[in-house]
């Protein structure tokens, strides 16, 4: 945003900002209007100074009303739906559907053997190739699954934590096949280990190794990969687990702060990886109480960056974030209803200022979603988008007594909790010592008691429960599907050059045992000789042994 | 006096979602119950292995990766083969109701989908142990 004149009032650095920004990115129309011929303006504000300093005007530092200065009024959030299944094929043509629809971001979820580094033939594979994601084993699938995607066209978000390092690999090699240099490509890893170990379970190494190798990937992408973003500090998965709306964002935050400390040990500078953060949060049922925590999660990271770690360029101080509906709050019974909660949660996310969006499926908790029902989450964020009129002005509900009342409240109860985490020794401590874990199942047992006892209600389960219909059409996943994708890493394995596979793993190998080394150019080479993420993984398992749960 | 109830919870494969096996084994234990949880990623083998050496009288399985088909009747191979195919196998999670007839026909006793009272399976449990 350049340097502020520090004359010129908040305010007229915004109008300065937004005017800038609107000649990049036009706003969507000329005139935003209601039905009734009234005028919406850009932002309505309080005229009371002391209100405004703790929220800033958008754009500005801390960011309470979002991070753009015009937010939606230019561009609305990227609607990002998360999908993959089967073989890499069946899930490309999934993807070109979705951007055929009006998608604007991919999204890649791999199944589990990928996640947890085992390759479709391995025994601890059996029975999950191809289940909740794609299945990828080495670049040969990669380039399937990016089949005329143009990758200087789309960002692509990978939900991959443990072999993070491979999977961007792979899709840097694919893009390099394209013609289109590392600078160009854009997209997101989730390579967030530590709410692995919290909430979310595909974990391979232990901590200490697995922040190095993230670390690594900070150093590599700041070099060569600016656009990308390195890391979505995620506290969807704590929530989906069980936890409360702020102990999603605090051990979020905390997990956030300690990459943070682990990139600095290594000796990056804070403002050299910061700005590449992301963050992923779940929007959850409490209407009032989402909208306050997104706002109050980007507070609070505002001023620990700037006034915790030092932070001088605004960009680091920037809570940009994905979120997606809450998965855990949908119903087997009654299905349909699930679009309305889906509606609901999204519209929070939306009104809580977030970059991105993905909507679950109505069928997600009978089975994978059909094309059918992933279009109707998909369409739920354009009604939202270009029919409710709620992107038309900035951060429509600040000021509102309630709202901004939760929003301090929330940033109080968070700091607590960062307070007490700092007290046991930091994220990673913690997370060793399970004192997350024993708080989120804690809370998750009280919800469940609490449905028990119908002291929460949840439609169409504990009330208004009725004869279950015929269950909805859901989506199978081919049985043959493992046998295939095995016999298709047969054949790669048998064109490859093998030799130049054992050297490059070998390199990698001897790297590993050098703390000092980044693994990550290593990687690259493994891939690009077509080795696959079970070998790769295998190697690593060697030298950094395995994360057994606490 | 009969002695307690003793379960054994298992996750067999790669899934992680673990939520569901922690509330239920918290569950149980306030029914009086007493429950071993195996923690993630147990093969079939492993997780027969441990019905065995804590002497349990009934195994539940929760998977939510769909993986079910393929590894609930592996479990119950892997009992029978050592010997153990008088325990009784439950199962839960992310099941869709199509499957359930071939889960029961492969020897699974019942399967609890997702919304499942947690009473339910306590009493469930009961009845099946003490008739």
């Amino acid at each position: 945003m350049g340097v502020n004149n520090q004359d010129s009032t908040p305010r007229e650095r915004w109008e300065t900002a937004a005017s800038k920004m609107i000649k990049r990115f036009a706003e969507r129309k000329e005139r935003f209007i209601t039905s009734s011929n009234i005028e919406v303006k850009r932002l309505y504000e309080s005229k009371r100074k002391e209100e405004v300093g703790n929220l800033g005007y958008p754009g500005q530092y801390p960011y309470t009303r979002g991070i753009h200065p015009t937010m939606y009024r230019s561009r609305f959030w990227t609607m990002r739906q998360y999908a993959g299944f089967g073989s890499a094929k069946q899930t490309n043509q999934r993807f070109r559907y979705l951007l055929e629809q009006g998608q604007t971001g991919l999204s890649v979820a791999f199944d589990l053997p990928t996640q947890i580094g085992y390759d479709s033939d391995d025994v601890m594979s059996e029975g999950e190739v191809g289940k909740v994601g794609v299945a990828i084993d080495t670049l040969n699938d990669m380039e399937q699954l990016l089949s005329g995607i143009p990758l200087d066209k789309v960002s692509t978000s990978m939900t991959i934590n443990a072999p993070a390092s491979i999977l961007l690999c792979m899709y840097l090699a694919v893009g390099e096949k394209q013609g289109v240099p590392f600078e160009k490509i854009a997209g997101t890893i989730q390579n967030d280990i530590l709410k692995e170990y919290i909430a979310r379970g595909t974990y391979i190494f232990p901590p200490k190794p697995s922040m190095r190798l993230i670390t690594n990937i900070f150093e590599f992408c700041n070099k060569y990969v600016p656009r990308f973003n390195t890391i979505s500090i995620s506290g969807y998965h704590i929530r989906e687990a069980g936890s409360n709306a702020v102990q999603e964002v605090a051990f979020t935050i905390a997990n956030g702060m300690a990459y943070v400390d682990a990139a600095i040990e290594s000796g990056l500078k804070v403002d050299d990886f910061a700005s590449r953060l992301a963050f992923f949060f779940n929007a959850h049922n409490h209407l009032f109480e989402e909208i306050a925590k997104f706002r109050a999660a980007r507070r609070i990271w505002a001023k620990i960056m700037k006034e915790y770690y030092g932070a001088k360029d605004s960009n680091s101080w920037k809570l940009r974030f994905h979120a997606q509906t809450a998965g855990s709050t949908l119903t087997a019974q009654q299905p349909d209803n699930n679009i309305v909660r889906v509606t609901l949660q999204a519209l929070s996310a939306v009104l809580g200022g977030t970059q991105s969006l993905h909507t679950n499926s109505r069928d997600e908790a009978l089975s994978l979603p059909t094309e059918d029902s992933a279009r109707i989450a998909l369409r739920t964020q354009q009604i939202i988008a270009h029919e409710s009129g709620v992107a038309d002005t900035i951060d429509p509900l600040a000021g509102s007594y309630f709202v901004e009342s939760l929003t301090d409240e929330m940033e109080k109860e968070v700091m607590k909790y960062l307070d007490k985490i700092k007290e046991i020794g930091g994220a990673v401590q913690a997370v060793e010592e399970g004192y997350m874990q024993r708080e989120i199942h804690q809370n998750a047992y009280q919800i469940q008691k609490n449905i028990e006892y119908q002291d929460e209600i949840v439609v169409g389960l504990n009330k208004f429960t009725v004869d279950e219909e015929v269950e909805p059409d859901l989506l199978k996943v081919d049985e043959a599907l493992e046998k295939e994708q095995i016999d298709s890493l047969r054949v790669v394995r048998d064109k490859r050059d093998n030799k130049k596979v054992k050297m490059t793993l070998t390199a990698l190998k001897e790297n590993a045992k050098d703390e000092k080394a980044n693994l990550i150019p290593l990687i690259l080479e493994a891939v690009k000789a077509y080795a696959s993420v079970g070998e790769i993984c295998h190697v690593l398992r060697e030298e950094f042994g395995e994360y057994r749960g606490v | 006096m009969r002695r307690k109830i003793r379960v054994l919870f298992a996750k067999p494969g790669l899934d992680g979602h673990d939520r569901g096996v922690l509330v239920i084994s918290q569950a149980l234990r306030d029914h009086g119950m007493e429950v071993i949880y195996t923690g993630l990623r147990q093969s079939p083998l492993q997780i027969a292995q441990a019905a065995i050496q804590e002497d349990v009288d009934v195994v539940g399985l929760s998977s939510l990766s769909g993986a079910h088909r393929t590894l609930f009747p592996k479990v119950i191979e892997e009992l029978e083969k050592q010997g153990a195919g008088y325990i009784p196998v439950v199962g839960g999670g992310v099941i869709p109701s199509e499957d359930i007839p071939y889960l029961l026909e492969k020897g699974v006793k019942k399967i609890f989908t997702s919304g499942s009272c947690t009473d339910l399976l306590a009493n469930y449990i009961e009845e099946l142990i003490n008739p």
